[in-house]
């Protein structure tokens, strides 16, 4: 086992309703918006990952390919896992789409409390002038 | 997925212990290569059904193949790939650990007795300390150390964690996951600890009332299971296209556990996640609600509610 630390060290909330492979993938794309990983940082490999929390490594190798497949890291044959240089860019445009289904949500809770398109739009004005004050 | 694939494939299986019956109409299929969690109350079925896959006993009625044969006492080459470990955890109280490791050895063709080591001083355990000296917990590691030098392509475990404290269970099931990675052992375990289920398990099989409720890819259970939950003023009949697992209505709001196996349309709902423990909280409520199959095989007195 290697002396150096992780890039990034993973946890694993048994708690929530989130599918264990997401939890991690959630947690890179936040590292990656947050400037914690770069493009060309390594991840830990899945043995290290298993080292460090108890978890099934296939739930570590799901979540690596689901990062490959979002564009957010790339697998390099025989050296690991890599962040990609593009990935910061993919993590944002991840987090706009993560906004518009949390306003998606939203929207359904507020028709279902029965506010019509006028009130919903009144009260979005508000936080709208709220948030002008304030900054 | 043929059963060449499956570590473990049951159709139909039923045990009867006299008039009553532990395991009923059991049909299961557990694909190689995951980590499967039995869950379950108590007397439902699930110490019955591990000790039918690794041999120890026959099925009544049904068919079960493990690793595609069919297990028994009297199939070595079957019990050689097969790793189980109940909780007895079968030590010889007056051996010393490295004495454990050196039986295991001379009775197992593939021991890997370099693994066997590692894991002892990885856990701490002194080799020179006799078995009875040890702690609960660290008799369960040495048992399990000794499971998995064997080298089985399915491992059979028992409430493997039961008894121990916090360390000991995340310890154990460190060392469990460490032989998943290296080689890719299939697992079975049961276990009541629904917090271990999402750490270290893929799949999910729930029994109740020795009766099968659940069975699928973990990720598909979180993924497809909803609250829907929605005014009585608005919606007064229950969600439509969906399977409800559990309803709880109030005279205001009636909210909705179900398993969408489609995506949802009906507008008007509010949809949340529900936790893994709330999942199998409402399955296992619906199976303790349905009659028990054992209730008409004997005199009809009681609810039924007890365990």
């Amino acid at each position: 086992m290697s002396e150096r630390h992780p890039s990034i060290q993973f946890r694993l909330d048994p708690r929530s309703g989130v599918a264990p492979y997401r939890q991690l993938v959630e947690q890179v794309r936040l590292a990656v918006a947050s400037g914690q990983l770069r493009g060309g940082d390594q991840l830990p490999s899945v043995r290290e990952v298993v080292s460090q929390i108890t978890i099934n490594p296939n739930t570590v190798h799901r979540a690596y390919r689901e990062l490959e497949h979002e564009g957010l890291a790339e697998g390099r044959p025989g050296l690991g896992t890599f962040i990609t240089p593009r990935a910061g860019i993919v993590a944002g445009a991840v987090g706009r789409d993560i906004l518009i289904d949390s306003l998606r949500d939203w929207m359904a809770r507020a028709r279902a409390a029965g506010l019509d398109d006028v009130e919903i739009l009144e009260l979005l004005g508000r936080f709208l002038n709220l948030q002008r004050v304030v900054s | 997925m043929n059963s060449t694939q499956n570590v473990l494939e049951a159709r139909g299986v039923g045990k009867r212990f006299g008039l009553t019956w532990a395991l009923r109409d059991c049909t299961v299929s557990i694909p190689a290569g995951k980590v499967a969690a039995l869950v379950g109350p108590n007397g439902a079925g699930k110490s019955t059904l591990l000790r039918l896959a690794a041999g120890l006993g026959r099925p009544n009625e049904g068919s079960l193949t493990v690793l595609g044969e069919v297990p028994g006492h009297e199939n070595a080459r079957l019990r050689s790939k097969v790793g189980y470990l109940d909780q007895e955890r079968l030590l010889y109280p007056s051996f010393r650990v490295g004495e454990m490791l050196r039986f295991g050895k001379a009775t197992n063709a593939k021991w890997d007795e370099r693994m066997a080591a590692s894991y002892v001083t990885q856990l701490g355990i002194d080799v020179d300390a006799r078995v009875h000296s040890l702690s609960s917990g660290q008799k369960a590691q040495v048992a399990l150390t000794l499971c998995l030098a064997k080298q089985p392509e399915l491992l059979i475990l028992d409430e493997p964690a039961a008894t121990l404290d916090p360390l000991a269970r995340e310890d154990l099931l460190q060392l469990l996951m460490q032989q998943v990675a290296q080689n890719g052992t299939s697992v079975v375990l049961s276990t009541h600890a629904i917090g271990d289920i999402v750490s270290v398990c893929e799949y999910l099989i729930i029994l109740s009332r020795a009766r099968v409720v659940l069975c699928d890819d973990l990720d598909y259970v979180l993924g497809s299971h909803r609250f829907l939950t929605a005014a009585t003023s608005t919606k007064s009949s229950e969600p439509p296209g969906v399977t409800v697992i559990e309803s709880r209505v109030s005279s205001r709001e009636a909210s909705y556990l179900v398993r969408m196996d489609a995506p949802f349309s009906d507008a008007g709902w509010r949809i949340t996640e529900p936790t893994l423990e709330e999942i199998v909280l409402a399955y296992l409520r619906e199976g303790a609600g349905r009659p028990d199959l054992n209730d008409a095989a004997q005199s009809s007195g009681g609810d039924g509610g007890s365990q």
